[in-house]
């Protein structure tokens, strides 16, 4: 095995790794507010590139992401007043439909405007054969934007959590619900708050790997199953862990290459997935107290 | 269960009197569309079984039928003729279970007859069912979802990625299934009304037996289990064994349902095994009324039949999925349920 | 002999101490009450008992069988019914079915039988509709049988839940808390009720926040506190016991 092309492989499971840590936290924001998983999660991702892509085509880099991020941001809003905040006690089987559904259509949706067409934003700095070097294994400047802002977000969001008036009133509607309610927080924005926050997670991390993953109208079935399962692997709601296995999952996947057709890519997840639910459903790194009943 | 007996009665009649109008209109090619209208919907009244009664979803029911389509697809059409000489295919073919025939490019394909094709693809499909279920049915809600989702993915990428599977082209020139001499599952233009008859026996068969069993001592356990699946185990309910029993039996009707169609068609493709078509069944089984095998049955013939008369053309998936977000929104008893007034009051209560 | 009896019980979640060292048994055409505090412990040692939780160590015998750790259904079989403390009935089926439900242990109709309505099937299920209509008319709810379960009145489901267990023909019932939440005259009516299944031979444990129906009622009475048995003895000298004593009116101070 070559040693440099095994570093590339790392460094691409590092970026695939990051993306779907991020849904993963998407999960755990709304799951942890609402006890919803939001099947649609990827769509975020999906939604938030290929805007940023069709509004590049007119806008600089930057401001075209920017403007995509909040256009996603103001989708997840409007997909949570339109669809859950209405609903009194709904079942977990009606919620999962609803989400089910709901990914269907914005697929459908995006098929419609964007066609079937593998798009792409442009590398962040420099291009596609552009590399830095660390001790003579080259990598993707791209690879470094993922990483930093990835990192960034997962940072900012703690930071959130632990020191804002919203965040701090999204961990009381987390931790119990009734009493966030009686003491005054509004419970329902908070769920919004909460939709948008992941909405706006998926959607940065959606322009930042796109010059690397590419992007499709499909793309978000898939991210959304690795990112539940990465999300179960961290145990859910616990970020940190999450960040922890997306990168395992996207070197496992990344590595996998080696030893089987890509074709059967997709199945590590699954599997860890069907492993993690069988045997250690708290996750990995989750304590058997976090488990809550569904 | 009287009122069961008439409702059978009369969905006998209107399966006959379809088939009346329909030739004597001319109109026999809605026959076709019927027919496989009535495989899938099959495939529903499984799935009303689980997720309705027994109220376990399953995201992966697709996987079952392609199960069932390609297990019988792949015996019917290997050839064989290059192992002739090996004692497996000697043995079989002793036993009478091989068939020889020429393809439509008059190449001599020696392979499994079809008897074999359907029956093994029930058994592989209770097998795995059985296999997959001990584990999958522990978990509950989101988990549960999640987890057949992730086995109909698995199913899906198999078939997608595999070369006795046909890949992306899927398996075709798949042999009629003859049943007995002069009767077979084939899309002929003259079996076209045997065929239709075929497929309504099948449903009203799996209509009887599964009015039947929801009226009984079974039916009252399922239905405990998806109320307060505690409370059913308090009462001696072996929760986990029924839960097994009756996802391998709705896991079963699935293959059997993808076994006759893809003789029907003459092939099968692997669009049959993605995530959009389990999450189509789940969409039907939902507009009917989840817990209701009349209302399932009326969606799956509706939707499917529209659906196959290329009624929602480009915008097939995108129906399904609005099927799925308004009955859940507005309407989650099920279409044949809604009470118009009521939804309006609910509508502008909230409004 | 015992009809059940426990011995040195553990159960812990996570760091809690659910349950210390509890050890009791049940004597055979008895009433019994078990009584403490708020989280004291009587839920978990029913959900022990019913199979619904594995003790952590500890021994429980019932009708000469050990039973911890068996699946509820089993245990069932065995001849323990339960109620729970918050009413579990089955929505979307009538109160007859509910108490249909009761005789499945007794039943044997499968998958196969059932489809095909085969004629041992149906006298099963007349036999079945019998018996369940003799239960709701012991408890005289017969007019009841058909409506749905969940949207009877509270006091109503809480019958009816009870009907559900009596139609397994227990040897062993579990109560848990079948006053909560009822008023005066149906409390009253319930110490009736529960005197007369005593009477028709079903040994009854009881855990009960209602003093004087369990004063009323019982022939042996058992207090937990924060998962220790601090007494076990006759209702009135329970009533006079120090450290029950101190608990109850701990938990008073505690309240005011
Ligand atoms: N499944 C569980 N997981 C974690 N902790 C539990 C569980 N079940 C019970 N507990 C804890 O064990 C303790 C005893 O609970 P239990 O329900 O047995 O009390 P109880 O005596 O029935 O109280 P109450 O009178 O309120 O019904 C409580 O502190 C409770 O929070
Ligand atoms: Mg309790």
């Amino acid at each position: 095995m070559n040693i440099e092309l095994f570093f590339q492989y790392i460094a691409g499971g590092i970026t695939y790794g990051f993306i779907y840590a991020i849904v993963a936290i998407g999960f755990n924001i709304i799951y942890n507010t609402t006890g919803i998983i939001n099947f649609a999660q990827g769509e975020f991702v999906m939604l938030g590139s290929m805007t940023a892509i069709t509004l590049n085509a007119f806008l600089p880099l930057p401001v075209a992401i920017v403007l995509s991020v909040l256009i996603t941001m103001l989708v997840g809003a409007v997909i949570e007043i339109l669809f859950f905040r209405w609903l009194e006690s709904p079942t977990v089987l009606r919620m999962i439909i609803i989400t089910i559904g709901l990914s269907i259509i914005i697929r459908e949706i995006a098929l419609a405007i964007w066609g079937v067409n593998v798009r792409a934003l442009p590398y962040f700095t420099g291009n596609e054969v552009s590399s830095v070097s660390f001790w003579g294994v080259h990598i993707s400047p791209q690879v470094l934007w993922v990483i930093g802002v990835c990192s960034m977000m997962v940072l900012a969001l703690q930071l959130f959590f632990k020191y804002s008036r919203f965040g701090r009133q999204m961990r009381a509607c987390a931790d119990n619900r009734e009493a966030a309610r009686l003491c005054g927080i509004n419970t329902k924005n908070m769920v919004t708050l909460s939709f948008v926050l992941s909405a706006g997670m998926g959607a940065t991390a959606g322009c930042v790997v796109s010059p690397i993953t590419y992007s499709q109208y499909n793309m978000g079935v898939p991210l959304a199953i690795k990112g539940f399962t990465v999300a179960i692997l961290g145990g859910l709601g616990n970020s940190l862990a999450a960040v922890a296995g997306g990168l395992i999952l996207g070197i496992l996947e990344s590595l996998s290459v080696w030893i089987m057709p890509s074709a059967y890519k997709d199945a590590i997840a699954i599997s860890i997935l069907l492993l993690i639910l069988f045997f250690r459903p708290r996750g990995l790194f989750g304590r058997k107290e976090d488990l809550r009943e569904f | 269960m009287k009122g069961e007996r008439i409702k059978i009665g009369l969905l006998c009649l209107l399966l006959v009197l379809i088939d009346l109008i329909t030739t004597s209109v001319a109109r026999t090619y809605y026959l076709t569309q019927l027919t496989m209208s009535l495989y899938y919907t099959l495939v529903v009244l499984g799935l009303v079984l689980l997720m309705g009664y027994a109220g376990q979803i399953s995201l992966g029911h697709a996987g079952f039928f392609a199960i069932g389509g390609y297990t019988t697809a792949v015996l019917s059409t290997y050839n064989l003729l290059k192992y002739k000489d090996s004692a497996v295919v000697k043995v079989s073919s002793e036993l009478g279970l091989l068939t020889l025939r020429e393809n439509l490019y008059g190449e001599q394909i020696l392979s499994f007859h079809p008897w074999i094709g359907v029956l093994l693809s029930l058994v592989i499909a209770a097998t795995v069912a059985y296999l997959i279920g001990i584990p999958v049915l522990k978990l509950k809600g989101h988990y549960l979802a999640m987890a057949t989702l992730g086995f109909g993915i698995i199913v899906y990428r198999i078939v997608l990625g595999t070369p006795i599977f046909g890949e992306a082209d899927g398996v075709s020139d798949v042999p009629p299934f003859v049943i007995l001499p002069g009767l077979s599952i084939s899309g002929q233009m003259d079996e076209r009304r045997a065929n239709y008859y075929i497929a309504s026996l099948l449903v009203v068969v799996v209509v009887y037996l599964m009015t039947n069993l929801i009226n009984s001592r079974v039916g009252r356990a399922l239905r405990a289990i998806h109320g307060a699946e505690d409370a059913a185990e308090s009462a001696g309910v072996d929760t986990a064994e029924y839960k097994l029993k009756v996802f391998v039996m709705s896991a079963v009707i699935a293959a059997l349902a993808g076994a006759f169609l893809t003789h029907f068609n003459g092939g099968i493709g692997p669009s049959e095994a993605s995530v959009m078509k389990s999450v189509r069944y789940v969409a039907i089984v939902a507009a009917g009324g989840m817990a209701s095998i009349w209302g399932g049955l009326t969606m799956a013939m509706l939707l499917n039949f529209l659906s196959l008369r290329g009624y929602f053309g480009q915008y097939d998936d995108a129906v399904f999925g609005a099927v799925l977000i308004l009955i859940m929104l507005f309407a989650p008893e099920g279409l044949l349920r809604v009470n118009p007034a009521g939804l309006l009051k609910n509508i502008f209560k909230r409004s | 002999m015992a009809l059940l009896s426990a011995k040195g019980l553990n159960m812990s979640f996570g760091g809690l101490k659910a349950l210390k060292d509890v050890s009791f048994s049940v004597e055979p055409g008895t009433i019994k009450a078990l009584i403490g505090p708020n989280g004291a412990g009587k839920t978990t040692l029913f959900n022990l008992i019913s199979g619904y939780l594995k003790p952590n160590s500890g021994v429980i015998v019932f009708d000469g069988r050990q039973i911890q750790g068996l699946p509820p259904h089993r245990i069932a079989s065995y001849g323990i019914a339960r109620t729970f403390q918050h009413i579990r009935l089955f929505p979307g089926m009538t109160v007859l079915e509910n108490v249909m439900l009761g005789l499945h242990t007794h039943t044997r109709s499968g998958f196969l039988s059932s489809m095909l309505r085969l004629p041992r099937t149906r006298n099963e299920e007349r036999f079945v509709r019998e018996e369940a209509m003799q239960v709701l008319k012991m408890m005289g709810i017969e007019d009841l049988a058909d409506r749905e379960a969940t949207r009877l009145a509270y006091g109503q489901q809480r019958i009816v839940e009870i009907a559900r267990a009596l139609a397994q023909k227990p040897k062993l019932l579990l109560l848990d808390e079948p006053a909560a939440g009822l008023n005066i005259r149906e409390t009253r009516q319930m110490g009736i009720l529960i005197h007369q299944i005593r009477q028709s031979g079903v040994t009854v444990f009881i855990v009960e926040h209602d003093m004087s129906l369990v004063m009323e009622i019982s022939d042996e009475v058992m207090v937990l506190s924060y998962g220790e048995k601090i007494a076990e003895d006759h209702p009135l000298a329970i009533q006079k016991n120090e450290e029950v004593i101190k608990v109850y009116l701990g938990e008073e101070d505690a309240q005011n």
